[in-house]
Order: structure tokens, then C-alpha cells, then sequence
């Protein structure tokens, strides 16, 4: 049995798949590895096509004004292959990709457990958050580094879209539904939120920013915006731009 | 030429077809001076041209919803359907001649009510798919943008009903329906298209002036209605109106390269059967893939994700067949032919960048970006443009009994086809970077702002390509050399009947014979 270690390996790999299960896979990691796939997929599709037509245009091209095209009709078992097969290989690439879309379509629309969850209110032209412990932030979302972030989300007015390019995320927030979306910050820094529904005249002006924390200044901040809701006059204090 | 009384009161189908071409290509001005009045505000970061956004807003509204409602649609199957269709089946007129004639009446009348945007001081700024509650709340005037839907839905519908009856009835003795036209087909399938779905836009539509300005709630979620079924039914409609542009202008190139490669249809059954009915039969399950982002159900945006990709497979039935008819041919390039291999080069990069629109999780990213603005210019807006010019240069020696300049028809060509894979390949690749459309500025993006001067530096080539174009074909009609009947040696009907065709276009009512169809080229 020669095939004895690749099958072995093969089975390693399976098994280290299964105990990865608990691992967080980041949805931004997944659409990166997605999009290049797909683009693999519909380059090769794209040259071939272009290829075969660049092609027939030279070789079949008119040398004398007088010439007609020779082609004859296809056989009634050519028409059928000629449908039938293309129709197979088609279809065979659209489930390759679906198949592939829907699993990191289940990384997007399943949050982990251990995340932290963050209402968001759109409206014309602000993003206003409230953190599980009621401190509201407008336009700035801080979180910690290496923490789920799940937002629910809704809308005072017309529709927004919450838009999140480096994270690769997006879902639209409007009156009298509630929508959600999650992402995986897991280094500090700062990544710009744009609104990517037309929701009126400063749409365009619509931004804000997830300001990612390491983990204990994110407490500390946290701690301490609680303490001020508590000590202050009892309204929400807004925080952030 | 006829006076003006004549032209207006005429029920000959062939004046009527020009008649929406005039009109449509009116619309195309001015939907394309929007495009570029739209890329000059954008050149640099903050105001460039206009320091409101809502003037902004109004261009692209007015650029989105012209450039479909009355261009694409009306040229496509206005002028072309009502052109061709009665001589490529060898019919005198069209079935319903007065009819006919109303509807290019209600056309301009559409049209005049979409260029008033610009005349009154609430110019509507809810963009061409009007979503609420935006386009219930604004102050800008969203009855004009229903009353300008309904016309315009209403004269495609009495073409619908004119084209179907004349198709069935109305064929010389022997052309039976495997000898039709392609182009045919396609206009036919877009007509069912139009007949099922129009209504449906068309509640929509008059369901958000009801919530506008009658206080209903149909989608207002504090009186028990819900936003996201005005989505539903717009997309419900909207996603096969790409269909009803997609089939008639895949049709007219397929005419072209029939000709121009004098070569006979690859696969015809295939091509009719599986792609044109194919697309018909998808149309109706896969508007979701526009609500991906919009927290729909998860089993129905899987369930579109896997419609929608089928749909490679009708699609890619025209487009196999198209590239199987060069096979073996004898294929020349004049101006027609080279725009409809620019048509499947656009198409085809169009097509496939529509791939990864079509999977939910990709879209969660990509949707209401310039990526998507750039894959669908590509695949309809500019796609179709070349084919509605390229149909247009076609046909032109029929029409007009002239013949237009072929160098100017090259060069004008090249020009927009350079500018348009610059536009929209830049725009396509800023968007996978994040910028998200209808932007009227770009303030926190600033990386994009080059990219942004070369898409407008690629605009204006496009506008001028296709200005030349327009010039060529108003000089060649004026002044152009008398063309022949037949100048492209064509085996389709139209080009039997002298040039122009007269009015009932027949001496005698052609009879068909057995071993003739319109793209019969080899002699065995
Ligand atoms: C030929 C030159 C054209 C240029 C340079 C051009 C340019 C543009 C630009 C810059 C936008 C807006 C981007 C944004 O702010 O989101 C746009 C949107 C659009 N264009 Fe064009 N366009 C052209 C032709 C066409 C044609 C022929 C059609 C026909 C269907 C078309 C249909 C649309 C539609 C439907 C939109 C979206 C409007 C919306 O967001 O509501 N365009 N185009
Ligand atoms: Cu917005
Ligand atoms: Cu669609």
C-alpha cells in the first residue's frame, strides 16, 4: 500500500479540522480566500472564452469579397451534446461555487458565543451604539482586540448600511426590522464605517470608525464610561466624535 | 422624407420604430450629459462643479432612470422591434398599426415628463430604484418619478401586446417559428418579460406616492407596513427588466455576426430553447440576489444565491452560440461587426465579474460598491449601448438608403471602447477596495481620488466616441453615397425588400421557401 501515508495524512488533516471547530474563523479571512478563488474560477473561464473568439475572428476571417461561411448544421446528436455538456460543466462550476459560498456564509451568519454584543441605531447621519452596560458612543465603536463583535442593528429614519470594508461586512440597519452583523477585530488600530445605502443628502458624509483596543485599556475605558453613567445625572452621556 | 404632420400621425411601423429611435437617442443625450456633469463633480475630493449634493443626486437619478426607462428599453424594443420584426417575418405592418402609433405617442410623453426633472424646483433626488423610506420622506417630487414609470410601462405593454399578436398571426406563408430570426425570439421573450412584470412595478411604484402624499403605510413600519416589500417588488420586476435589455440586444448582435460572418446560427435549437426560453423561466427567481445585505431570511438568499448562478447556464447557451457561429465563417469587419465583437468582449467581462455578485457571502462586501456599478455597466449599460449603435450602423443603409462614413464608424468605436474599459475596469477595482456608489463626494476615501480622474478622463472619450458616431449617421443620412439593397450581403428577410422599404414594404408579400432560413449561407 503505497498510498498508506498520503491517506494517513489525509485523515490528520480531517482530524485537526474537527478539533479547529471551537477556533473563531474570521469571515474577512474566509472572503479573502473566497474572492480569489472565484477569480481564479472566472479568469480561466474569461481567457478561455476570449481566446477561442480571438481565434475564429483571425482564422476564420474573409479573403475574398465573394466568400461565404462553410459551416454546415450540427447532427441531431451534436445539438444535444453541444447543449448538454456545456449545460453539465456550467452547472458543475455554479455548485463548486455555491457550495463554497454558503459555508462562508455560515461563518458570517453565525457569531461565536464569546463575543460581545453592541446595538446600533442609524439615522440621517449619524451611527449611535450602546454597549451591553448602556454607555453610547456616536460614530465611534470601540472594541477590544481579539473579541467577536456582534452589532443588532436598527434605524430611526431611512436606510443605512452599515459598511466596514477592512472587515470586509456589511448589512443594512432600517425602521422596524432588526438586522445584525458580526466581525473579528484581532489587532488594535482603526478602520473606517461608511454608510452604503443612499439614505438621503449627506449620505456621502456619513462615516464613522471601529477603533480596535488592546483588551485591558478597552476594560479600563469601559469601566471607566460606566462609572460616569452611574455617577452622572443619569442621562446616557454620549461619548466619541 | 415626408412632412412633420406626416411623421407624427403615421401608424407605418417602420416610421414608428424611428420614431423611438429619435426619442431614445434625445433621452441617451441626455442621460449621458448627467454621466459626465456626474464624473466632473468627482474629479476632485470635495466640490468640484456643485457644492449641493442633492444636484448630484439628481444627475444620477435622472442618468439611472433615462438611461433604462427611456433609452435602452424604448430603443430596444421601440425602434428595433417595430423596425425589423414586421420585415424579418415578412408581414406588411404590425398587427395593431393605431395602437402602435399611441404607444410612441406615450413614449414621448414619458420621456418630456422625465426631462421636466430638470425644470422643477423639487427635481426628484430617490434614484431610479426610489427606495423608501427615503423616497416617502424627501422633499423632492416622487410623483413625477411614478407618473414618468407608468407611461413609459404602459406604452411597453401595448408594444407587448402588438408584437405578440403580430409574431403569431402575422408570418408570411412558410415562415415557420424555427425559421425566425434570433432577434425575433429575443424580442418576443422580452415582451412576455414585460407583460408578466411591468404591473408589478408599476404597484410598486404608485404604492410609495400613496404613502407619499395619501398617508397610506404600505411600507411605513409605524403604521404596520414593511420597507422591505417595496424592494421585493421593484426587484421583482427590475432583475428581469436587465432581461428585457439583455434579450433583445444580445439578439441584435447575433444578427450582426450572422451576417457580417455570412455564416449560419450555431446550435439554433440550443440557442432558442435553452437560452432565450431558459432565461425567461429564471427571471422571475432571482431578484433576491439585490437584497442580499438587506437581512433577508438566510434559506431564501441561499436559495437565489444557487438561481442565480444557474443562470450561467441559459446565458452561456448565447454566448457559445454566438462565438460557434465565427466557426467556419467569412467574416469581415465593418463598423456593426466590430461593435458586436466589442458587445461579447464587454459582455463577457461583464458576465463573469457578475459571478461573485451572485454569491451571498461575497456580496457582503462587494454589494453598493463602485463594483457593482462597474460589473453592471459592463454587462448592460455599455454592453447594450454598443449593440443599440452597432444595430443602429447595421441597419442604417435600410433605413435611410444611404450609407454612412466607414472610417469615422471605426474610429468612433475605438475612441468609446477605450474610454469605456477604462471607466468601468477602474470602477470595478476601487469598488473591491470600498468605495460605495452614490457617493457625491469621497471625502475619507482619498486614495480613490486618482482613480477618479482617469474614470473622468475615460468619460469624455467615451462621450466623444459616441458623438461621432451620432454625427456620422446624421451626415450619411443627409449626404451619404445611395446604398444598394442588400450592401452586406445578407440572407435575412429585411435586406430583400428594396431600400427603403416602401410603405406595406412588399410589392408581393414574400412566400418562403423550404430550404431557406435567414442565416442559409453555405451552399452544399
Ligand atoms: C456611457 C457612459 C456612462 C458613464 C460614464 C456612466 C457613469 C455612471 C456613473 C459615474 C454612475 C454613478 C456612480 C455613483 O455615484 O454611484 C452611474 C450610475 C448608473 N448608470 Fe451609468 N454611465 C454611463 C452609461 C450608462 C448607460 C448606457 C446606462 C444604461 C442602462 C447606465 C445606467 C446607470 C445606472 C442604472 C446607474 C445607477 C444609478 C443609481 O445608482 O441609482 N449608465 N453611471
Ligand atoms: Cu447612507
Ligand atoms: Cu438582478
Amino acid at each position: 500500500m503505497r498510498n498508506r501515508p498520503i491517506v494517513a495524512a489525509a485523515f490528520a488533516a480531517m482530524a485537526s479540522a474537527a478539533h479547529a471547530a471551537d477556533v473563531i474563523r474570521d469571515p474577512a479571512a474566509g472572503w479573502d480566500y473566497l474572492w480569489y478563488e472565484v477569480l481564479v474560477d472566472i479568469s480561466i473561464l474569461g481567457i478561455a472564452f476570449a481566446l477561442i473568439t480571438a481565434f475564429f475572428v483571425i482564422r476564420y476571417r474573409r479573403r475574398a469579397e465573394n466568400e461565404v461561411g462553410k459551416a454546415g448544421r450540427l447532427t441531431a446528436a451534436a445539438a444535444v451534446g453541444w447543449t448538454v455538456i456545456p449545460m453539465f460543466v456550467f452547472m458543475a462550476d455554479d455548485f463548486f461555487l455555491a457550495a463554497n459560498g454558503w459555508q462562508l456564509w455560515n461563518t458570517y451568519r453565525q457569531p461565536p458565543a464569546n463575543r460581545i454584543e453592541i446595538k446600533l441605531e442609524s439615522g440621517m447621519y449619524s451611527w449611535d451604539y450602546t454597549y451591553p452596560n448602556g454607555v453610547q458612543t456616536q460614530n465611534v465603536l470601540k472594541v477590544p482586540a481579539g473579541k467577536p463583535v456582534l452589532l443588532r442593528m436598527t434605524s430611526r429614519d431611512t436606510i443605512h448600511s452599515h459598511f466596514i470594508p477592512d472587515f470586509r461586512v456589511k448589512e443594512d440597519s432600517m425602521p422596524g426590522r432588526v438586522t445584525y452583523l458580526w466581525f473579528y477585530p484581532q489587532k488594535p488600530g482603526e478602520h473606517i464605517v461608511t454608510c452604503a445605502e443612499y439614505c438621503g443628502i449627506m449620505h456621502s458624509y456619513m462615516i464613522g470608525k471601529v477603533v480596535v483596543v488592546p483588551e485591558a485599556e478597552f476594560t479600563a475605558w469601559y469601566e471607566q464610561e460606566e462609572r460616569k453613567l452611574a455617577g452622572g445625572a443619569g442621562q446616557p452621556k454620549k461619548a466619541g466624535a | 422624407m415626408g412632412t412633420l404632420k406626416e411623421w407624427i400621425f403615421t401608424t407605418d411601423h417602420k416610421r414608428v420604430g424611428v420614431l423611438y429611435l429619435i426619442g431614445s437617442l434625445a433621452a441617451f443625450a441626455v442621460a449621458g450629459i448627467m454621466a459626465l456633469l456626474m464624473r466632473w463633480e468627482l474629479t476632485t475630493i470635495g466640490p468640484t462643479l456643485t457644492a449641493n449634493p442633492t444636484t448630484y443626486n439628481v444627475w444620477l437619478y435622472a442618468h439611472g432612470a433615462v438611461m433604462i426607462l427611456g433609452f435602452q428599453i424604448p430603443a430596444l424594443t421601440g425602434f428595433f422591434a417595430n423596425y425589423c420584426i414586421p420585415l424579418m417575418i415578412g408581414a406588411k405592418d404590425v398587427a395593431f398599426p393605431r395602437l402602435n402609433a399611441f404607444s410612441v405617442w406615450l413614449f414621448y410623453v414619458g420621456i418630456i415628463l422625465a426631462i421636466l426633472t430638470f425644470f422643477i424646483p423639487d427635481s426628484p433626488d430617490i434614484m431610479w430604484t426610489a427606495y423608501p423610506p427615503y423616497s416617502t420622506i424627501t422633499s423632492g417630487n416622487t410623483a413625477l418619478y411614478t407618473f414618468t414609470v407608468l407611461i413609459l410601462g404602459f406604452a411597453s405593454i401595448l408594444g407587448g401586446v402588438n408584437f405578440l399578436t403580430t409574431v403569431a398571426y402575422m408570418r408570411a406563408p412558410g415562415m415557420t417559428w424555427n425559421k425566425l430570426n434570433i432577434f425575433v425570439w429575443c424580442t418576443l421573450a422580452a415582451f412576455v418579460l414585460q407583460l408578466i412584470f411591468v404591473p408589478v412595478l408599476g404597484t410598486a411604484v404608485t404604492l410609495i406616492s400613496f404613502d407619499k402624499y395619501l398617508g397610506t403605510g404600505f411600507f411605513d413600519p409605524a403604521k404596520g407596513g414593511d420597507v422591505l416589500i417595496y424592494q421585493n417588488l421593484f426587484w421583482f420586476y427590475s432583475h428581469p427588466a436587465v432581461y428585457v435589455i439583455f434579450l433583445p440586444f444580445i439578439g441584435v448582435v447575433y444578427e450582426i455576426v450572422a451576417t457580417f460572418a455570412r455564416n449560419r446560427v450555431f446550435n439554433y435549437k440550443m440557442v432558442v430553447y435553452g437560452g432565450i426560453f431558459g432565461i425567461v423561466g429564471l427571471s422571475g427567481v432571482v431578484w433576491v440576489h439585490h437584497l442580499y445585505v438587506t437581512g433577508m431570511a438566510d434559506w431564501i438568499r441561499i436559495g437565489q444565491m444557487v438561481t442565480t448562478l444557474l443562470i450561467s447556464v441559459p446565458v452561456g447557451f448565447t454566448v457559445i452560440g454566438l462565438v460557434g457561429t465565427l466557426y467556419k465563417g467569412s467574416i469581415s469587419f465593418e463598423t456593426p461587426m466590430l461593435y458586436a465583437l466589442g458587445v461579447l468582449f464587454l459582455f463577457l467581462i461583464g458576465g463573469l465579474t457578475g459571478i461573485p455578485l451572485a454569491i451571498t457571502s461575497l456580496t457582503l462586501h462587494l454589494s453598493d460598491t463602485y463594483y457593482v456599478v462597474g460589473h453592471f455597466h459592463y454587462v448592460m449599460a455599455v454592453a447594450g449601448t454598443f449593440s443599440i449603435f452597432g444595430g443602429v450602423y447595421y441597419w442604417f443603409p435600410k433605413i435611410t438608403g444611404r450609407m454612412y462614413s466607414e472610417a469615422i464608424g471605426k474610429l468612433g468605436f475605438w475612441i468609446t471602447f477605450a474610454g469605456t474599459n477604462i471607466v468601468f475596469w477602474i470602477m470595478m477595482d476601487i469598488g473591491v477596495k470600498g468605495m460605495p456608489r452614490r457617493y457625491y463626494d469621497y471625502a475619507h476615501f482619498p486614495q480613490f481620488e486618482n482613480a477618479h480622474q482617469w474614470m473622468t478622463g475615460g468619460a469624455a472619450l467615451i462621450g466623444l466616441g459616441f458623438a461621432l458616431a451620432v454625427l456620422n449617421w446624421i451626415v450619411g443620412a443627409i449626404r451619404g453615397a445611395k446604398a444598394p439593397d442588400n450592401p452586406w450581403g445578407s440572407q435575412s428577410l429585411e435586406w430583400s425588400t428594396q431600400t427603403p422599404p416602401p410603405p406595406g414594404n412588399w410589392k408581393d408579400v414574400p412566400t418562403i421557401r423550404e430550404e431557406w432560413d435567414p442565416y442559409a449561407y453555405a451552399r452544399p
